[in-house]
């Protein structure tokens, strides 16, 4: 039981941070430089090949392991060796709980493909979150440099400020789904749900043979909380402190905010900390809004049961396992790439305007959410 | 089998070293930090107690967790309230020790 | 000896250590911020192991990661140099005191303990001190408490926003 839980967390950690963080970094200079109609970079090659800039990732990683690690006269040693390391180890270990499958059983074992599942999944992640502030915070400290004390207060008050608003937010898929584990979350978008009233509606100007569709949608998160999926999103960014929020390392402003005085791997661990973040949140966005690994209007028990009488039970959960991987790979991929699109299309905000859309737009609209929420599942008579 | 009797004395210890901290540390900061420990410390005599007491009849089964709740709330309301207060008194006086703050003593 | 037993020895050192280091590090501020942040974080471990998962999540989410953080915030705001230490030794009085009281509680409590006899702890239900239990019964038996912590709060955050104004006259 133990080495299951083992071998998964292994797999989990080493499939994100071996393969997914180059990705990412590939990403990262591929999808701008096609946004701002450059090429990127492309020289890095091994024995002459360059695989449209994959290897890059892979040199990056060799420069930061082989440049100094410079500690500034007058810094607090140990605070400046912890920093790095208390933002990077709660980004990897939130991967824990993040479901990339469903339950499948073959024979006599079952397997369910989420490291751990805590019944309290969600708070297990806000609570990683509130401790990797202490890494930009302590970063910011240790330095004895004025631009990076700068840098660090911001990050400071910016990720306390947006991870009240990041709980407040979510609250309404809580409610909606009545659990705050991953893996019931994700099962509970499994169905479909129908369009209120469309039928009704348009029923008659739809001509005969269009009358037996169902017209439903996926009972994703996305369509039941669209304002929640929006502020969700937004909170967990300026969290990240990703641009557009990034001003805590603002490169115009600060020289490098509380990252400056740090080079070669500490530098690479802040760095890898941003973007195992960047893929845990599309993980988590994943499912709790875009329906986990489910597929659209397949549900398990279609799969299954459309495969079961032809090829047997064992095979059907096969298929049905690929397929539902393949679908979260996807959607993970999609909240990715949107991060990707917000970060390099809008400019940086100014300290006040990000303070004004945590404390006066989001926190109020959150409130309102869990109202509108609270007052429809009351209609809907799905209380209690 | 958890042994209550000694989550309880960890309270005990963890109590004394905060009201310790909150009689000798001279730097205001420290002292606040040390009242929060002694909350703390309160905290886990709570939680320690109502896990013994989780299958009382009588009562709710989880009134010391909704206590420990009340304890945090009012907690970080005085932690507000204490450090908007620190930054008025240090703004004045430019400094976080409490001597230099002791004007009232006769 | 069970692995429960073991990590809550261990977590518990590392509280009383976490709790030590705020007291003795008289000269680095941020070092004492630290190791109240270790004891918290090594309390909530405690909370798991006392089956109490919603306080040990909120206690990292409320006390950790937000109220330590203030802290840290108020020191690196007015102390950026780190110089503002506690520059001389505390009154021999408070030392006295301060000892006298700390013997006397200790004994207190531990004698009270140890002649309370406590009983074992029992077997709980599933999913005990799991967000769903404590939210029914915050809304229902606790309803008026919690309706006051609301009030509580507000008037918190108005006296903070009063007392963190600039005066315009």
């Amino acid at each position: 039981m133990l080495f299951l839980v083992a071998a998964k967390c292994l797999f989990v950690v080493v499939l994100v941070v071996g393969v997914c963080v180059p990705l990412l970094a590939w990403v990262d200079r591929k999808q701008s430089a096609l946004m701002q109609d450059r090429i990127g970079g492309n020289r890095a090659a091994i024995g002459g090949v360059t695989l449209i800039g994959l290897f890059h990732p892979l040199a990056d990683f060799v420069k930061l392991l082989t440049k100094e690690d410079v500690v500034p006269a007058g810094a607090n040693r140990v605070l400046h060796a912890l920093a790095p390391i208390i933002a990077v180890v709660p980004a990897i270990a939130a991967l824990a709980v993040i479901p990339y499958g469903g339950v499948y059983t073959f024979g006599r074992s079952t397997v369910s493909l989420v490291a751990a599942d805590i019944d309290w999944g969600v708070l297990y992640i806000f609570a990683l979150g509130s401790i990797a502030t202490y890494g930009a915070v302590l970063a910011g400290w240790s330095s004895n440099n004025n631009w990076s004390l700068l840098g660090g207060v911001r990050a400071a008050a910016q990720m306390i400020s947006y991870e009240v608003t990041m709980g407040l937010s979510i609250v309404g898929i809580f409610m909606v789904f009545g659990t705050l584990k991953l893996t019931d979350m994700a099962a509970a978008q499994d169905s479909t749900i129908r369009i209120m009233g469309f039928v009704e509606v348009f029923g008659w100007i739809l001509p005969e043979w269009a009358s037996r569709f169902p017209f439903t949608l996926p009972n994703w998160g996305i369509v039941l909380q669209p304002l929640g999926f929006v502020m969700f999103l937004t909170c967990s960014m300026a969290r990240n402190k990703r641009p557009p929020f990034d001003l805590p390392e603002a490169g115009s402003e600060l020289v490098a905010g509380y990252l400056t005085e740090y080079s070669g791997m500490r530098y690479g661990l802040f760095r890898l900390a941003e973007l195992v973040e960047i893929a845990v949140i599309a993980g988590l966005m994943t499912s709790l809004f875009l329906g986990g690994w489910t597929v659209p209007w397949l549900s398990t028990d279609r799969i299954i049961g459309a495969i079961a009488p032809l090829l047997g039970e064992a095979f059907a959960n096969v298929v049905c396992l690929l397929a539902q991987v393949a679908m979260f790979i996807a959607k993970v991929v999609g909240m990715i790439w949107l991060q990707m699109l917000i970060r390099w299309s809008l400019p940086r905000f100014r300290y006040d305007q990000l303070m004004n859309l945590c404390w006066k737009v989001l926190l109020p609209l959150s409130i309102a959410n869990i109202f509108a929420t609270a007052g429809v599942l009351l209609l809907l008579g799905e209380v209690g | 089998m958890l042994p209550i009797d000694h989550v309880i004395g960890l309270s005990a210890v963890l109590f004394t070293i905060g009201t310790v901290g909150a009689l000798t540390r001279r730097n205001l900061i420290v002292m606040l930090m040390s009242i929060e420990l002694m909350l703390n410390a309160a905290n886990l005599a709570f939680v320690g107690f109502n896990r013994i007491w989780a299958a009382n009849p009588e009562g709710s089964a989880l009134d010391g967790q909704i206590f420990v709740l009340m304890v945090v709330t009012v907690a970080a309301a005085e932690i507000a309230i204490g450090l908007g207060m620190v930054i008025a008194l240090v703004r004045n006086r430019d400094s976080m020790n409490v001597e230099d703050h002791s004007v009232l003593k006769w | 000896m069970t692995i429960e037993v073991v990590l809550f020895y261990a977590l518990a050192a590392l509280a009383v250590f976490g709790a030590l280091a705020m007291l003795l590090f008289v000269r680095e501020v941020v070092a004492s911020a630290m190791g109240l942040a270790v004891t918290m974080v090594s309390l909530a471990g405690i909370y798991l192991l006392l089956e109490a998962h919603l306080i040990a999540a909120l206690q990292i989410i409320v006390y950790a990661g937000a109220i330590l953080v203030l802290f840290l915030f108020v020191i690196m705001l007015f102390d950026p140099n780190n110089d503002d230490f506690d520059r001389a030794d505390p009154p021999q009085i408070a030392i006295k005191v301060a000892g006298i009281a700390a013997a006397l509680m200790l004994g207190v409590a531990i004698a009270g303990v140890v002649s309370a006899g406590l009983p074992d702890a029992g077997e709980l239900p599933e999913g005990f001190g799991g967000f769903r239990d404590i939210g029914l019964q915050l809304f229902t038996a606790y309803v008026i408490p919690v309706e006051a912590a609301g009030l509580l709060l507000l008037a918190a955050m108005v006296g903070a926003v009063v007392l963190a104004k600039q005066r315009i006259d």
